[in-house]
């Protein structure tokens, strides 16, 4: 096939109501951003499942290495004060 | 780290139900089965859009006209996700998209078969449907994610196929003795096929023992036959039709209804290319591609003008 009609990989997210995230659904082929959006509501939004659609180029996604979870997420792992369950307060305490 | 390291910690992955996702380590043979079972699926969903995109002009009504079309629709949709997820892969869709059409890659048999009368609407809906969502539940938790996450959406969509179907054969089967023996037609014609759609029988099935020590099957093809035919014979015989298997029977004993022997020449004869309507799908398909190729190209040019234009401004 000719180079030209190659169309490129765009990422879509959709929000699924007024205040909520954007969540990643899928990803399609198209030749510009405007008809990324078209697309991805025909495919991705077909029974109401949204109300705002971003695309980005999947190319220009960048992504933390799989490979390397255990070290680069390490540093969170022994901090346990972070959460509200590590401190011990006394019984009956309310409104805490 | 040695390969048989990587090997050992794919499988202890897979064995505590932890998805495999695109960037992660995976065996070659891992990678090469799921392209393979990912795109056949894909040209499955576009293929089979043919025999009941032939008849969305013709439908009874525009009640039955509006839902045909939203079907047809979401089997394109159920394509492209699948497209999709074979290109996290590292395969271009448009690759195996040419796999399909010079007859290398395969698709799924039953749409090989012509779609002749109203009923067959109705028969493809309940029976051919019915079989593919058999198949998909269980793929939906399958190790490879991207091929999870779209099985999860298309089994949610594919739901409504197979009642639209059921749907048409319960009015027939109600109909006029024109209507019910049109509709006694058509699952006559599409029975078979559809049991065959869960693939040869265990015995004789090559993939099967590696796909499920790799989590991507679950079941044998034999049991979801099984579970097929325990969950449609009480559905036929509900609205008074009667599947084409004399030797069809419930064992009380066992649960499970006992179905005849299939005609496997026949299978492997369409699987190979000569059933009856093999040529036409292809030509279809091909078609389709090069007809469309000037659009494609014309949106990729004009795409490339716009950016042009916006740089400069
Ligand atoms: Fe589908
Ligand atoms: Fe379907």
């Amino acid at each position: 096939m000719s180079e030209n009609a190659n169309w490129p990989l765009w990422e879509v997210f959709i929000s699924s109501k007024a205040g909520m995230s954007h969540k990643h659904a899928g990803s399609l082929r198209a030749a510009d951003a405007k008809m990324a959006i078209e697309n991805a509501r025909d495919v991705y939004t077909r029974r109401s499942e949204g109300t705002s659609i971003w695309v980005v180029k999947t190319n220009e996604v960048f992504a933390s290495d799989p490979n390397d979870a255990d070290a680069f997420f390490d540093p969170a792992n022994t901090k346990a004060y972070r959460h509200p369950t590590f401190y011990v307060i006394p019984d009956g305490v309310k409104n805490m | 780290m040695s390969n048989e390291e990587l090997e050992r910690q794919f499988q202890e992955k897979i064995d505590n139900e932890i998805k495999i996702e695109p960037r992660d380590w995976m065996p070659d043979a891992y990678r090469n089965l799921l392209i393979r079972q990912i795109s056949q699926h894909a040209h499955s969903e576009t293929v089979g859009m043919l025999p009941e995109g032939n008849w969305i002009t013709r439908a009874p009504s525009l009640r039955r006209k509006q839902i045909l079309l939203a079907k047809v629709q979401d089997e394109a949709g159920h394509g492209l996700y699948l497209y999709s997820a074979c290109e996290t892969l590292g395969v271009d869709r448009e690759d195996t998209i040419d796999d399909l059409h010079s007859g290398k890659a395969k698709y799924s048999s039953i749409f090989n078969y012509p779609a002749l009368t109203w009923a067959d609407m109705g028969a493809i809906g309940w029976l051919v449907d019915g079989a593919a969502i058999m198949n998909q539940i269980p793929l939906s938790r399958c190790s490879y994610g991207p091929y999870a996450r779209s099985m999860v959406r298309i089994c949610k969509e594919e739901s409504f196929h197979q009642r639209q179907g059921y749907e048409i054969m319960t009015h027939l089967a109600n109909g006029t003795p024109e209507q019910k023996a049109m509709a006694q037609d058509a699952l006559n014609r599409f029975w078979w096929p559809a049991m065959m759609m869960f693939g040869p029988s265990d015995n004789d099935s090559k993939h099967s023992a590696q796909s499920m020590k790799w989590k991507i099957k679950r079941f044998t093809n034999d049991e979801l036959r099984q579970q097929f035919v325990d969950a449609t014979a009480p559905q036929a015989e509900l609205i008074g039709l009667k599947v084409p298997d004399a030797d069809l029977k419930f064992n009380e004993s066992t649960g499970h209804y006992e179905y005849g022997e299939m005609n496997w020449d026949e299978f492997w004869q369409v699987v190979n290319g000569n059933g009856p309507c093999n040529k036409e799908r292809l030509d279809a398909r091909r078609k389709a591609k090069e007809d469309g190729m000037w659009v494609r190209e014309a949106a990729a040019a004009y795409a490339k003008k716009q950016e042009k234009k916006e740089k400069r401004a």
